[in-house]
This record gives structure tokens, sequence and C-alpha cells, in this order.
């Protein structure tokens, strides 16, 4: 019970392990390229998460301005713009091309 | 500082929220609910993020994130027509490896968090108290001071990288160039 009422990294280290599970799934079994997508988001924040709750644990350490991973949180945030606005690009090229937006239906490179 | 009020019935309630919304995000039909239970799930987590004492993260998960990237998702699958993919088949053949995959990476978590080392497990335990602080000028002098600005060069190089994600997007996107 105790465990239960004090809120610790490892906490936040199981939510972030149960979403990136969940983005796996995602990514794993659908087929609408859309939603693999938002799986891959999901992932993306599963981590970050779990940095922003190890910069936490390591403020506790290191003084208040050791932010290190919050700003490594930033940046995987604006990695992920990069690559949703890349993915989205694709995404419509590829629809243009194929009138569909099923990830299996792409194969070009299967024997 | 203010000491956090009811800090384990929030933590629940809005890790209960991000995993509801990641499971509708996995399951819906409709791309346009899965976004929307997506913009949960990242709402949820920008509250946790004001948990950790990080209210600058918070702020930019939801501008950027919630504000942006979700629109621009949905700018996207209203551009696509998702009325033929809602009536096929949502999931594809190999979904049960998919599973077992996803399950053996679950198993490697839970081992790899209860491992313990003298009795101890290797992630810290105990409960997390630190005041406030300047969040967001700590972080932006880490950005960009010029003495205790580490990650400058960083900063530099993911502006490059957005060019080129601007050049690749319009690149992709277009009919001919």
């Amino acid at each position: 019970m105790d465990a239960m009422l004090h809120i610790s990294t490892l906490h936040y280290l199981v939510l972030g392990a149960a979403l990136f599970l969940l983005g796996v799934i995602g990514v794993l079994t659908r087929r609408n390229v859309v939603i693999v997508l938002m799986s891959i988001e999901l992932i993306l924040n599963a981590v970050n998460l779990n940095l922003v709750a190890f910069s936490r644990y390591w403020q506790g350490i290191h003084g208040p301005s050791a932010l290190h991973g919050q700003v490594f949180a930033i940046f995987v945030i604006t990695d992920a713009a990069a690559e949703a606005a890349v993915g989205l690009g694709i995404l419509i090229a590829f629809f243009r091309n194929k009138e569909t937006v099923n990830v299996d239906e792409v194969n070009l490179l299967k024997w | 500082m203010n000491p956090p009020v009811a800090t384990p019935f929030f933590f629940y309630l809005l890790a209960a929220t991000m995993i509801a919304g990641g499971i509708l995000v996995i399951t819906r039909k409709n791309a346009v609910h899965s976004a929307m239970a997506l913009i949960t799930t990242l709402l949820a987590q920008a509250g946790l993020y004001l948990m950790l004492y990080a209210p600058f993260v918070a702020g930019v998960q939801i501008i950027l994130y919630a504000g942006g990237i979700m629109v621009l998702f949905l700018f996207v699958i209203m551009l696509i027509s998702i009325e033929r993919a809602e009536k096929e088949r949502q999931f594809n053949k190999q979904w049960l490896v998919g599973i077992v995959a996803a399950g053996a990476l679950g198993g490697l978590f839970i081992a790899v968090y209860t491992t313990t080392t003298k009795g101890k497990i290797l992630f810290p335990e105990g409960q997390l108290t630190y005041g406030e602080t300047q969040n967001t000028q700590a972080i932006g002098s880490l950005l960009f001071d010029r003495g205790a600005g580490q990650y400058m060069f960083a900063f530099e190089i993911a502006s490059l990288l957005l060019l080129v994600a601007i050049i690749g997007a319009v690149v992709m996107a277009k009919k001919r160039i």
C-alpha cells in the first residue's frame, strides 16, 4: 500500500513502458498508415515521459538547474514534429499513387 | 513553495486517462477518433509533466503536440479519403506475431524493472520531493547561454533538421516538382 501512495520515478517508468507497448502494438498490427504514425507518436511520448521523470530525479541529486532530461525531451518533440511532417507528406504521395492508406499494400520489395 | 496536493490521486487519474487514450488510439476504426484519443493522451501527459515540475515542457507539449502536430494529422486525414479504409480489415495478417513480440518486450520491461541488486531495485523508489524552480529560465540558459549553454550546437542542428523536414514535406506532397 505504501508503494501505491508515494509516487516515485518507478511509477512514471512503468507508465512509460505501458504506453511504449501500446505504441509498439499499434505499429505492428494496424493497417491504416495514419494510425501507425499516431502509434509512433505514442512511442515518442512514452520516451519523453521517462526523460522528464529522470530529469526530476536528477534534479534531486544535482540541484535545480540540472534539466538535461527536459532539454532532451524538447529535442524529442522537435524530432517528432519533423517526423510527422515528412511522414504525412509521404502518406499524401502514397495515397496519390496507390489510392489506399493500408501499409500492407506497399509490397514492391516483396518476393 | 507549495507542496503538491493529492499527488497519488492525480497521478493515477492522469495515468488511467493516458492508458485509456492509448488503447483507443490503436483500436478505433475511424482515424479521426484515434486522433481525438491521442489528443486526450497528450493533454493528460502535459498534466503529468506539471506534476514533475516541468512547466515549460508541459506548455510545449500542449502548444506544439496537441495544438500543432495533431492539427497536421487532422488536416491530412481530411485530405485523404478514409471511408474506404474504415470498411476494410483493420489489423494486418501478422497481428498475432506483433502482439507476441510486444509481449516479449513487455516481459523484458518487467524483468528490468524488477531486477534487484543487493535487495534494491535499480530505479529510485522513494518519494520525489523537489520545489519549483525557475524552470523556463534554466532551460533557456542550457540552450542558449554562452557559458552554460551545452546544447547550443544541438539546438542549431535541430533547426537544420526542421528545415530539411520542411523541404522534405513539400517535395513529398507536391504533385510535380
